[in-house]
């Protein structure tokens, strides 16, 4: 209820925020999410496009007397166990993980897209049809199917890529499906009909751009997932060859260290899966309540 | 508590059955199709570094013997047709019937999962529910942003932290497996203090999501002109939201319970994997690895068939306890 009332209050001012101080308290800590989120994003896709340039890093030297420092100034994050930098081994494997969730939330949503609004444009048996494989698909554990994909194309980007594109379609495909259905029944989309517009140019001038919003919003929180997929991946020893250092296959490789007792290269990588994440899902939130204010932002992931 | 409705329980159950037939056999044709695509080789696989030293006849004859020079949908309907007779093929990792790796493996991973579901479903309704008391109180705060950032974690490294924190810095759990080195049988005492530390990372990752839709179920229905009725009656705040404004707020929760099966099982298997635990899910990281096709169509099934029970038992469950809701419906 708050929430909604954000958008009036910040036209009507002073004056709307005097008469519900709830309301205020409310909108504080949502322009303070809006922009520690904004922030946070910004830093992370500064640190990932500027620093590689920047900084150099052969991921195959190794300098084993400063192998496993602790968190110090010359090192902020440590070392690992051949005394390569974790600080700049986690900004690379970030730009791994995010290169990966970036195309595959992609490629995801205009498959979902496509599949979703075919489905909801033609209707009829199509619609049934479409809709009972997409339930069948998603009855199939996602990173099982995800292992399954990448274990009979052998690791390596691509397969992961394609893996976690296969399996995250299917709820833009629902989302897209239901809008357009909602859309079918508006007087513009008769308007055009009678007007005497094609099927395809309803579609594609028509419904498409009534979609998009939401299917951008799903392309967005899709991000974190596939993140999370590929890094899953990656930690099985199924994802990216470790030459291509993603933040799953780091945590993966600091597990020997972790039983010795060096916990930093495994807390640091799992941080900056986690931070992005939180990120994200807050813009998120914030672009949901935009296109659609009456609905409550809930659950933010 | 009137009589369940056990003929359309039943009824619903042997609906669901005939519906879960079609989705397995094309979830099982999927699997052979994408293995069909791949470039993998199963008569290397099945021969091993021998394949590199054996002449063509010989890769030929083994072909021919594995069967793999047919087309995918004539080894798919073979491979169908004596898996209904309970017959999955031989492992090649694990040099035994798939049946059997199954068989044993399948009751370590239920109790694991089991144990930690129940744990994450009570003490997410907790949670949720002292959350949902005070909307905007410093423990609704903390609650919910805990939750957010548990939600946002990767649980492989909540496993791992989780092992670096007890077993090695307080070292007062094991770090994994099923029983003590050198020991031989599995004990009731063992076997307990080896289940706390996966189970426990288990349900810590199932549990944002309770503790969110808890609080959110409980905190609508707080709202609510039952739960206003019972205050103006004067009963107690305990009533009030245990009795009322629980009851209503958990049915939401309870349908997506079923639902929550397919992330038990990723859970499942990223737990598993990081504490050796001797389960299906880590057998399927093996057989991964080691591409062993039988294994992995075999597992892959199994999870889809318990995806769709989990279905099942929610609407069983919203059935049984929303009195609105009928089952020959459903």
């Amino acid at each position: 209820m708050a929430d909604t009332t954000v958008e009036k209050t910040n036209a009507t001012g002073a004056a709307g925020a005097a008469w519900r101080g709830h309301g205020a308290a409310r909108r504080s800590t949502h322009t303070l999410r809006l922009r520690v989120s904004a922030a946070l994003v910004a830093v992370t896709a500064l640190a990932v496009l500027l620093v590689p340039p920047l900084v150099q890093l052969d991921q195959q030297a190794v300098d084993l007397s400063a192998k496993l420092l602790p968190p110090g100034w010359s090192h902020p994050f440590g070392t690992d166990d051949v005394g390569r930098d974790l600080l700049l081994r986690c900004v690379y494997g970030l730009r791994v993980s995010l290169l990966v969730g970036v195309v595959a939330a992609l490629t995801a949503t205009v498959i979902g897209t496509a599949v979703g609004a075919t489905a909801g444009a033609l209707g009829g048996w199509v619609d049934r049809a479409v809709m009972r494989l997409v339930d069948t698909v998603s009855s199939v554990p996602h990173l099982l199917l995800g292992i399954f994909i990448v274990a009979m194309f052998r690791p390596g980007v691509w397969p992961v890529v394609v893996s976690v594109a296969l399996t995250h379609w299917l709820s833009t495909a629902r989302i897209v499906r239901a809008e357009v259905l909602s859309l079918r029944s508006r007087p513009y989309i008769d308007a055009a009909v009678s007007g005497g517009a094609s099927r395809w140019r309803v579609a594609v001038r028509h419904l498409l751009p009534g979609v998009l919003p939401q299917a951008g919003l799903a392309a967005v929180l899709m991000i974190p997932h596939a993140m999370w997929h590929e890094s899953a991946l990656s930690f099985l020893g199924l994802g990216l060859p470790t030459h291509t250092a993603s933040l799953g296959t780091l945590i993966q490789g600091a597990r020997g260290s972790l039983l010795a007792g060096q916990w930093w290269p495994t807390l640091f990588p799992g941080l900056f899966l986690i931070i992005p994440t939180l990120a994200i899902a807050g813009l998120a939130g914030v672009w949901r309540e935009r296109i659609n204010p009456r609905r409550r932002s809930e659950l933010m992931l | 508590m009137t009589v369940p409705p056990w003929g359309a329980m039943a009824r619903l159950v042997a609906r669901r059955a005939l519906l879960a037939v079609p989705v397995l056999l094309v979830v099982t044709f999927g699997v052979f199709a994408i293995a069909a695509a791949s470039p993998f080789d199963p008569v290397k696989a099945y021969a091993g570094t021998a394949a590199l030293g054996a002449d063509q006849e010989t890769l030929d004859r083994l072909r021919e013997n594995l069967g793999v020079d047919r087309p995918f949908a004539e080894r798919w309907w073979e491979w169908l047709t004596s898996a209904a007779g309970g017959d999955f093929g031989q492992s090649s990792v694990m040099r035994q019937p798939v049946a059997e790796v199954i068989g044993e493996r399948l009751v370590w991973s239920a109790l694991l999962c089991a144990v930690a579901f129940a744990v994450a479903v009570l003490l997410g309704t907790v949670l949720g529910v002292l959350a949902a008391r005070r909307p905007g109180s410093p423990l609704d705060r903390a609650v919910t942003s805990l939750a957010y950032a548990l939600e946002a974690a990767p649980v492989f490294w909540i496993a791992l932290l989780a092992i670096w924190l007890f077993a090695l810095k307080l070292d007062v759990l094991p770090a994994g497996g099923l029983t003590d080195t050198g020991s031989e049988h599995v004990t009731a005492g063992q076997l307990l203090s080896h289940l706390v530390l996966p189970a426990g990372v288990l349900a810590v990752s199932q549990l944002p999501w309770f503790t969110l839709y808890v609080r959110q179920g409980v905190g609508d229905a707080l709202a609510e002109d039952p739960v206003r009725g019972a205050r103006a009656r004067g009963l107690s705040e305990r009533t009030v939201l245990l009795g009322h404004a629980l009851r209503s707020g958990l049915l939401p929760v309870l349908t997506l319970i079923g639902s929550r099966v397919p992330e038990l099982i990723t859970g499942a298997l990223l737990v598993e994997s990081v504490f050796s635990w001797p389960g299906i899910a880590a057998a399927t990281v093996e057989a991964a690895t080691a591409v062993d096709f039988p294994l992995l169509a075999a597992l892959t099934t199994l999870a889809t068939a318990a995806v769709l029970a989990g279905n099942l038992l929610a609407d069983l469950l919203y059935g049984l306890t929303d009195p609105r809701v009928k089952l020959s419906e459903m």
